[in-house]
């Protein structure tokens, strides 16, 4: 299978498939049930709780499924991370039901803010409700666990501007990773991609060259986003890049379609092309299994 | 004919007419296919501009430099917002920074 067949079928099927990012940029797949078990986190992404159209009627039933198959789970991971857009529009009552669903995980949350979470700017709702624990004032953290350095990076601050970290999270992140030996396997989390994925339809963030710049001192470096409702994965140097699937509905893949946006699915195969992903470290390399909903 | 009334639908003037004052307008809008229909549009002062999205998505309509904003305008959500002053006002789509649309206004004594 051609690489960009793989990642196709991955992107529309997903269930039961693992991949692992290599150094290479070479990623290889395999049957779920040669995996290892070790689970460290599981990620979710783009929940778009108060979304009502065809392409998922029941955006809480499709985030409530996720949610049982992660308690399902015999190991729980040590965290979930949810990458953003847990809200469509970000009102109270948005943020009020996202929370009921996500408040039955067994493991600790984090979450990232989306656009969709901070409309108007308005970032002390998403703070209020789901703001991560010890994160530094403008909302961004970091954090060690198992030899590996977390870092939650919010880049969706001036939104007319694609995705935008600002000066003063750059200058922290600098300060953060002058901490880090390079041999520190890194793992960041954001909401938009932090490369040019497909600035046309804003998959980009504006400075997020400054921030893969500091990262790519590094000897392991894996970024995980949302935003795309898709996986795509991409390498720069030893700076691994895959973004998820949502938990809400599935986007067109970058330039398929005249517009990004919600894509209508018979519900089956909807189910197929949602879910969460699993993700474990291997020496500092991410190995990132995807489960859909059907 | 069916072009003609999409494009009467895309940009209406509806002259609203208030005790002595000079008339003023209500402009509609639409937001459809992820874009503003009307994407430059010319009133006078005191007319209103009336967004509808149309579209299968959320949408804003956000000055550029912060002097109105819809916030989130889901399916079907209708915006009104009057122009008191005149000059030339940009916007955009805080969901979909691409969409981008102007409003001229001008002084409706001018």
């Amino acid at each position: 299978m051609r690489r960009n067949d793989f990642l196709s079928h991955v992107a529309w099927t997903g269930s039961g498939i693992a991949y692992t990012l290599s150094g290479a940029g070479i990623f290889t797949g395999r049957a779920l049930a040669d995996a290892a078990p070790a689970t460290q986190f599981v990620q979710i992404s783009d929940s778009h709780i108060g979304f009502h159209q065809p392409a998922n009627p029941d955006v809480g039933a499709t985030l409530k499924a996720s949610v049982d198959a992660i308690n399902a789970m015999p190991v729980q991971p040590k965290f979930v991370v949810h990458t953003g857009d847990i809200t469509h529009l970000s009102t109270q009552a948005q943020f009020d039901d996202a929370r009921a669903i996500l408040s039955q995980l067994r493991a600790p949350l984090v979450a990232l803010p989306g656009e969709h979470d901070v409309l108007g700017n308005d970032f002390k709702t998403y703070r209020t409700n789901f703001g991560i624990k010890d994160a530094e004032d403008g909302g961004w953290a970091s954090w060690d666990d198992g030899g590996v350095h977390y870092i939650a990076l919010l880049n969706v601050f001036n939104f007319e501007k694609m995705g935008l970290m600002g000066n003063d999270q750059l200058a922290w992140l600098k300060k953060d990773l002058q901490s880090q030996y390079q041999q520190t396997p890194i793992v960041v989390f954001t909401h938009v991609p932090l490369y040019a994925l497909f600035p046309q339809w804003g998959w980009t963030t504006e400075d997020g060259a400054s921030a893969l710049a500091m990262l790519s001192t590094f000897d392991h470096v894996t970024v995980l986003n949302g935003h795309i409702h898709q996986i795509v994965t991409h390498v720069e140097g030893n700076i691994h890049f895959a973004s998820a699937t949502a938990t809400a509905y599935p986007q067109p893949q970058p330039g398929t379609a005249p517009n990004p946006g919600p894509v209508t699915l018979p519900h089956d195969q909807l189910l197929h092309a949602i879910g969460y992903r699993t993700v474990r470290l291997d020496n500092g390399t991410a190995g990132i299994e995807q489960h859909s909903l059907g | 004919m069916k072009h003609f009334l999409i494009g009467l639908a895309l940009l209406t003037l509806v002259p609203v007419l208030a005790h002595g004052a000079p008339a003023s307008s209500i402009v509609t809008v639409q937001i459809r296919d992820y874009a503003y229909k009307a994407p430059a549009v010319t009133i006078h002062t005191g007319d209103t501009v009336r967004f509808i999205n149309d579209d299968n998505d959320a949408h804003t309509v956000t000055s550029t430099d912060g002097l109105f904003d819809s916030k989130g305008l889901d399916t079907n959500g209708v915006w009104d917002h009057t122009f008191a002053k005149a000059g030339t006002f940009h916007y955009f789509c805080e969901l979909h920074p691409y969409m981008k649309g102007t409003i001229i206004v001008k002084d409706v004594n001018g």
